[in-house]
């Protein structure tokens, strides 16, 4: 009873098909004169040149903005959390001119500020990152898209580009704050202002791949957010944000030490923070060159680590 | 391989641990054809489709795809087929025409967008966010991204699941007209109608390898040859499974006669019948002779 038919025997509805097929093959052949007249019509597709990687990977930059801020979560926990932070903080803390430090102090909200903003970075880099590309694994987005001709360098383009301007916005709408709401004094030299970027684009681009890595750990989409969101959380007890990094235990800043965030931090009090403040960091140094080295390391392996894992599909999912 | 194969297998074996999801397959999808792979789940159809869209690394045997090894498919190989997976519920967020276009962006000569979203009937649904869309609405547009780039060979992973009979005979509609508009299609399906509406040609898949392989009509007809004949006899009802029923009746005739013979059916297998028995579900009993 299980007999295969010979694959080659012409059924009357594999006919059916032929005839269609070889009438289109000939209608071409008037217009473009062709040897085997059995070749069916070559799609106009083929001849038309794929879309450069430029402009796949901005229409992914566009989508990957769109998508972000219609993410109600997304927007309050990556986007809006160190703004809100930063307003609890330095109304909370602030109050009758507190200050942290030797005299004169420095004001708490100033103090404060280089540690939401880099926080910022840290969320809006290697939070955001981890978060929706587990979920778009999940949900068989990235499968969907790598069975599509997009080059897969466009996807994660995409996923950078979207990454700078949101992460660029939020430090626009942080520093805006604090300057406006708070009267925090913002750094007047250039030399101060080339300190950030470097200390931001590094910073986000070492948190982009380890999010892109990262993205790789939970088992699914539901389960991501419980497994990034503590250890940001965690990192961000640890690392100077919410505590003065000074008044932290030696060993918890030994520890701190080891991850990035502790050095975004410092990298930005060095920006946001007066002169006179360096002598009130634990090692009595803003430490540019280990903080470069840092986030350049974490840069690397998460580039190396996440190239070696990254998964279009699911787990289960071959 | 003749140059209007689409899509050639020869002997296509892939294992996971000891599960052989796909043990010697073999099979040819001509250019311009709806072929349908007509099985049970579990039967190999998803992992035999997968390993032709490049998904999936085989453990041995030969395959084609519009003459590439899928192994090997580039942008422009890609550029060249269209993909409907079984199941997706990515991208929420995002509206029927942000989507339609922004898959346009990925192909050399896409079709205009909003006439796609047109001819899949979602023009009201334009503006709304996948998320709010039913079943039938999300696979329709499953369908328009898989087709946006006007794809040569178009893949389309068991579409119909969960569909009303409405929404199936529309679909079915849409996919006829690809057809005619020159688009070859393979479709997985474990709705045996759907095969019979659609299909050019139909395999029949289990245990990861072709059992059958025609059109449906010649599916059905090969096994309506096998004839049910039922009556009582001896108060015992009886069956009996033969290619000549009118020789049976005869001798039966013969034997009760004269007069009417109690109980007396000659009935012809559907297509159903025969495609429960290729992949094994059926009641064989039923085409055996069995005291009942």
């Amino acid at each position: 009873m299980s007999t295969t038919t010979p694959p080659t025997e012409h059924t009357a509805g594999h006919t059916a098909g032929h005839t269609d097929g070889h009438t289109a093959g000939h209608t071409d052949a008037h217009t473009a004169p062709t040897t085997e007249p059995t070749v069916r019509r070559a799609p106009q597709g083929t001849a038309a040149a794929l879309p450069s990687l430029a402009r796949v990977a901005w229409a992914r930059t566009v989508l990957e903005l769109r998508q972000f801020f219609r993410e109600r979560d997304a927007v309050v926990f990556i986007f809006a959390y160190p703004l809100i932070m930063l307003a609890i903080f330095a109304t909370v803390f602030g109050q009758g001119g507190a200050t942290v430090g030797p005299e004169p102090g420095i004001p708490f909200a100033q103090y404060f500020l280089p540690g939401m903003v880099a926080t910022g970075v840290m969320l809006s880099s290697f939070q955001n990152l981890a978060l929706s590309i587990a979920v778009e694994r999940d949900e068989g987005g990235l499968k969907r898209l790598r069975g599509t001709p997009m080059p897969p360098a466009a996807y994660f383009l995409g996923k950078i580009g979207s990454v700078l301007l949101t992460s660029a916005i939020q430090m626009v709408l942080l520093i805006g704050l604090g300057s406006l709401a708070f009267g925090i004094d913002l750094p007047t030299t250039a030399d101060k202002w080339l300190t950030f970027a470097w200390v931001f684009v590094l910073g986000t681009a070492a948190g982009a791949v380890c999010g892109v890595a990262f993205s790789s750990v939970p088992r699914s989409g539901r389960s991501a957010s419980a497994v990034v969101t503590p250890i940001v959380l965690v990192l961000q007890f640890i690392s100077g944000v919410f505590f003065i990094f000074n008044d932290l235990p030696t060993w918890m800043q030994r520890v701190a030490e080891i991850f990035p965030l502790k050095w975004l931090a410092q990298g930005m009090r060095s920006v946001f923070l007066p002169e006179e403040a360096e002598a009130f960091e634990v090692s009595g140094s803003w430490q540019h060159e280990a903080t470069a080295a840092v986030l350049v390391a974490y840069l690397v392996v998460g580039l190396v680590l996440g190239v070696r894992t990254f998964r279009w599909q699911r787990r289960d999912d071959g | 391989m003749s140059p209007t194969t689409a899509v050639h297998v020869r002997d296509l074996h892939k294992h996971y641990g000891p599960k052989r999801a796909v043990d010697g397959l073999e099979l040819t999808v001509e250019h311009g054809e709806i072929f349908s792979v007509l099985g049970p789940n579990g039967a190999g159809k998803t992992t035999t489709v997968e390993i032709l869209e490049g998904y999936r690394h085989r453990d041995r045997g030969e395959v084609s795809v519009l003459g590439t090894d899928p192994q090997h498919g580039d942008r422009r190989w890609r550029s060249r087929l269209g993909i409907v997976l079984q199941s997706a519920d990515d991208q929420a967020e995002l509206t029927v025409a942000e989507l339609v276009q922004h898959f346009a962006t990925f192909y050399p000569s896409p079709r205009d967008p909003e006439e796609l979203v047109a001819a899949v009937g979602l023009t009201e649904k334009a503006g709304t966010r996948v998320r709010q869309l039913s079943g039938g609405q999300r696979r329709r547009l499953d369908v328009a991204l898989g087709i946006v780039g006007r794809p040569e060979l178009l893949f389309l992973d068991e579409p119909t699941t969960g569909f009303d009979p409405e929404a199936r005979r529309s679909f079915w509609d849409l996919l006829r007209s690809l057809r005619d508009e020159g688009t070859t299609i393979l479709l997985t399906t474990h709705y045996l109608d759907e095969a019979e509406q659609l299909a050019d040609r139909c395999a029949v898949v289990r245990d990861g390898r072709v059992v059958a392989l025609d059109t449906p009509a010649a599916l059905g007809g090969r096994a309506a040859r096998q004839v049910m004949v039922r009556w009582v006899e001896d108060s015992t009802a009886r069956s009996a499974t033969t290619a000549e029923p009118t020789a049976l009746v005869a001798a039966l005739t013969a034997r009760l006669g004269p007069g009417e013979i109690p109980g007396l059916e000659v009935v012809r297998p559907t297509l159903e019948d025969v495609y429960l028995s290729l992949i094994g579900e059926a009641s064989h009993h039923d085409l055996e002779e069995v005291p009942a």
